[in-house]
């Protein structure tokens, strides 16, 4: 072994510079664009001597606040991306059809749809989710932090870290061509050598490990600090939603960890846990991969859910229709979620009765999901119904998830399943209950909770104006693809022989730039709304007549949240306070308790990343070293015991006083 | 089933809670509860991929072939000791005994150190031999299976020499008290796994 060791294998792995990938001019010109908008952004925050702030403020902060903003920066980012990779793909599959081969050649298109799969799930869902969670769940439970602020801010910086090496896969290699799930023997080591799956691997494993620890740190919030008197049954339904996502999170995520820790000791090791050879079993993957992944839907959709019983009842100014049938509701959906992966495979030679079982688990969700669905369309009915921008994304939603639940059904039979299994249609059937449930939803919950968080509302024009985009474009794009794939057009398709296809690829090519319309749009109206800030201020804190505690602090709240901790007496805890004549105490402050930053969260998953990256390049150098450095720094980490801190009551009277005063000021 | 007003004449609700209160141990038992059972479903699923991986030999030896009982009995003992020494640990440390506190820790380790070892000649052992874990899925799935739960008994030994140290330097504080009591869990929990190792891998294995 040691006769053909050479110094630059030793240094660099398998990593050379024709991993750069120059000689590809979409690539090259997109890596032009990101480096410059990357050194203006650097450049500007240096100008301006920011560094600092965002280090202090932001970087190192264990404020629930502040994380989650800045899980939904990174969920914009991530869109932003995993877009142009739906608007590549949409126009490929437009223009190569006979004789044209179209822009993208396989080894090309297939990172393309693989990328796009991985970056919407993972880094633009996830975080987003995860995100407004964070933001709003404390605050609607009356509590002034996480069970855990440390390990919060060490899960969103994980999270970012796999973005970062996923992201980096771009410009340095290549990405993985097995798709979003990288089903063996494709992603095993015999058929995808490269780096490819190895970065998906890795970019996976580190967000995956900030996903658990956050599950388990929501969780134990919401169980350990609630406000007095909120007991489980007047817990807001975004707080349960919170909940059963990520009670399905810890029980899943480990699941997905060891699927994809076999996966590379098949590809590192050369083991045969998934190989074709020696005994390896390529099925148990697909059942690991989809014990994770079909919960794994629940769990973006079921905050959604959330953020639609809350705009519901804010914007109707009604109690939530049935609220303890949508409380059971969201907890069998959560508990038969686990019971339907295997309708992910029908085709794949389980049986019949294996088939009939997961059938039927699959059709009985959609029980409580209908109950949920009439839930809302009960307390819109004569309700007085405020058509603001987060209102409308609930009516649309209605609709649009209602069909793509109805042809998820439609899906479930299992003899429907084997015409219509990877084909287009099951395409549209998921970004239709994927876009129409959790990307509306969490366009609902910016747009409702962007005054709590900013002080300021959302410019409306351009909210109508995106979500006029969004919805339209959606169907534009997905009824055509709805109708090929019933025509039996199979998913990933780089390139068709039948020009019949071409009028309705071209349909759906031109939805996705309305869509975009709609995502500029929405770029715009963030833009105009931080230019028109003073219009759009809001000093009441209660912007849209809430129901919930979050509306009962300032806009944007103080970093502790609530000066005296809420006392809920009714489901509707703030609307109950105002109805009741509630008053602000305005003195007889005290110190409050609260958490230290920390540098530790952000300085670990930077070191992971790092042993990410040796780990795909095979530096392993680089690797031990990062990964002593991981150790020494964990270790090092709790050796501090000055974890906490008070605020002093003057800044708690300051701060207060403000408040007092702009209240004064508006009456 | 929600009061929604107040009986005429009643004084108005406490609607803020005017004074401080501590939120207990902050979840932190809790917390460290839920990982547990994360952590079990990492087990659950490597227990699921040898009981459909670890029959298919690939014409290599199979565990009874390989298996020495009398080793595995030996790592059982040392195990199942160093469960017991920990409770010790934990009894002195409600007696507010540093000393003896880590004395039983220390003990503790040890064991769960020489399981290591005996773990380590094992899987050594089964390597020269010619049957590592790229012989047959069998074997990819034993020692995916053996080896995790050997990672986090060298994990447990690393927590277990940092805390001692922590101990000597701060005493047994409320951090350190909550802090050994997590770690404790930890270690029962490990011991409960390898007993479901002991059964399905080791005990069935060499009766197949």
């Amino acid at each position: 072994m040691f006769s053909n060791l050479d110094l630059r294998q030793l240094v660099f792995g398998r990593l050379t510079l024709e991993a750069i990938p120059y000689h590809e001019p979409i690539l090259l010109w997109t890596f032009v664009a990101v480096a410059a908008g990357g050194a203006v952004l650097l450049g500007l925050v240096t100008w301006y001597g920011k560094w600092g702030y965002l280090w202090r403020e932001w970087f190192t902060s264990v404020d629930h606040k502040r994380i989650g903003i800045m899980y939904v920066v990174l969920a914009i980012v991530m869109l932003l991306r995993g877009f142009a990779d739906a608007v590549m793909m949409v126009t490929q599959k437009a223009l190569s059809v006979g004789a044209s081969e179209g822009y993208l050649p396989p080894h090309h298109y297939d990172q393309v749809f693989t990328a796009h799969g991985t970056i919407m799930i993972f880094f633009m869902a996830m975080p987003f989710v995860t995100g407004v969670m964070n933001y709003v769940m404390p605050l609607q439970i009356g509590a002034r932090d996480v069970a855990f602020p440390f390990l919060n801010n060490f899960s969103f910086w994980m999270t970012a870290g796999g973005a970062v090496l996923t992201m980096l896969s771009l410009f340095v290699g290549e990405f993985s061509r097995a798709t979003w799930l990288a089903y063996p023997p494709l992603s095993g080591a015999a058929y995808s050598p490269g780096v490819g799956v190895d970065y998906y691997i890795w970019g996976l494993q580190i967000a995956g490990a900030g996903t658990t620890l956050s599950g388990i740190n929501l969780i134990a919030t919401i169980v350990k600090m609630r406000a007095p008197g909120m007991t489980m049954m007047k817990l807001p339904v975004f707080c349960w939603t919170t909940l059963a996502s990520n009670a399905i999170i810890v029980t899943i995520f480990p699941v997905l960890t060891v699927a994809l820790a076999l996966l590379s000791l098949d590809r590192y090791v050369g083991t045969h846990f998934f190989t074709n050879d020696y005994g390896g079993n390529s099925m148990m993957y697909m059942n690991l991969i989809w014990i994770w992944g079909h919960p794994e839907v629940y769990v973006l959709v079921l905050p959604a859910f959330g953020i639609y019983s809350e705009v519901v009842s804010t914007f109707c100014s009604k109690r939530l229709f049935g609220y303890a049938s949508m409380v059971y509701a969201t907890a069998v959906i959560a508990l038969v979620s686990w019971l339907t992966w295997l309708h992910h495979f029908f085709t794949m030679g389980a049986g019949a009765n294996v088939n009939a079982f997961f059938g039927i688990t699959t059709m009985i969700i959609s029980i409580p999901t209908g109950a949920k669905v009439f839930n809302w369309l009960f307390t819109m009915y004569r309700g007085k119904i405020r058509f603001e921008v987060p209102m409308l994304w609930v009516m649309g939603f209605i609709p649009t998830f209602v069909i793509g639940g109805l042809t998820g059904v439609l899906l479930a039979v299992p003899p429907a399943d084997f015409v219509l299994h990877n084909s287009l249609f099951l395409v549209a059937h998921f970004h239709n209950v994927i876009i129409g449930g959790v990307v509306f939803g969490l366009l609902a919950g910016v747009n409702y909770w962007f005054p709590k968080a900013f002080g300021f509302k959302l410019d409306p024009f351009w909210g109508k104006v995106s979500f006029w985009c969004w919805l339209i474009g959606f169907w534009v794009v997905f009824t055509p693809i709805y109708v090929v794939g019933l025509m039996g057009v199979t998913r990933r398709t780089q390139h068709f022989d039948d020009p019949t296809v071409q009028p309705w690829l071209t349909v759906a090519a031109f939805g996705a730039f309305i869509i975009m319309a709609g995502i500029l749009a929405f770029v715009v109206q963030i833009l105009v709304s931080i230019l028109r800030r003073e219009r759009l201020r809001d000093v009441t804190g209660d912007p849209w007549g809430g129901r919930t505690l979050e509306w009962s602090t300032s806009s944007p709240p103080p970093p502790y949240n609530f000066a005296f901790t809420p006392v809920a007496h009714d489901l509707d805890a703030w609307w109950d306070m105002k109805k009741r004549g509630h008053e602000r105490p305005l003195e007889g402050y005290r110190p409050i308790h609260m958490p230290r930053n920390t540098s530790a969260g952000i300085v670990l998953a930077g070191l992971s990343t790092v042993l990410g990256f040796a780990l795909v390049w095979y530096i392993w150098w680089l690797a031990a070293l990062s990964f002593a450095g991981l150790v020494a720094v964990a270790l090092a980490h709790t050796y501090n015991y000055n974890r906490d801190y008070y605020i002093p009551a003057e800044d708690v009277v300051r701060f207060e006083s403000q408040r007092t005063a702009q209240l004064a000021a508006r009456a | 089933m929600h009061e929604t007003t107040a009986p005429p004449g009643a004084a108005r609700p406490v609607f803020y809670e005017r004074e401080e209160h501590a939120h207990g141990d902050g979840g932190t038992l809790l917390g460290f509860w839920l990982y547990l059972m994360s952590d079990c479903l990492v087990f659950a699923a490597l227990f699921a991929t040898y009981g459909v991986l670890g029959r298919n030999y690939a014409a290599g030896p199979s565990g009874a072939d390989l298996f020495d009982l009398r080793l595995v009995a030996l790592n059982t003992g040392l195990l199942l000791l160093s469960s017991i020494t920990y409770g010790f640990a934990m009894l002195e440390m409600d007696r507010e005994r540093v000393d003896a506190t880590l004395a039983w820790l220390a003990v503790t380790g040890l064991f769960g150190a020489a399981f290591l070892g005996v773990e380590l000649y094992e899987f050594g052992h089964l390597i020269h031999e010619g049957a590592g874990p790229q012989r047959s899925a069998f074997l990819s799935s034993f020692f995916a299976l053996v080896g995790t739960h050997g990672l986090h008994v060298t994990f447990g030994v690393v927590w277990l020499v940092t805390l001692m140290t922590q101990v000597r330097q701060y005493g047994l504080i409320a951090a350190n008290r909550r802090r050994l009591m997590c770690l404790s869990m930890f270690w029962h929990f490990l011991d409960v796994v390898w007993i479901g190792v002991f059964t399905f891998v080791y005990l069935m294995g060499v009766s197949r």
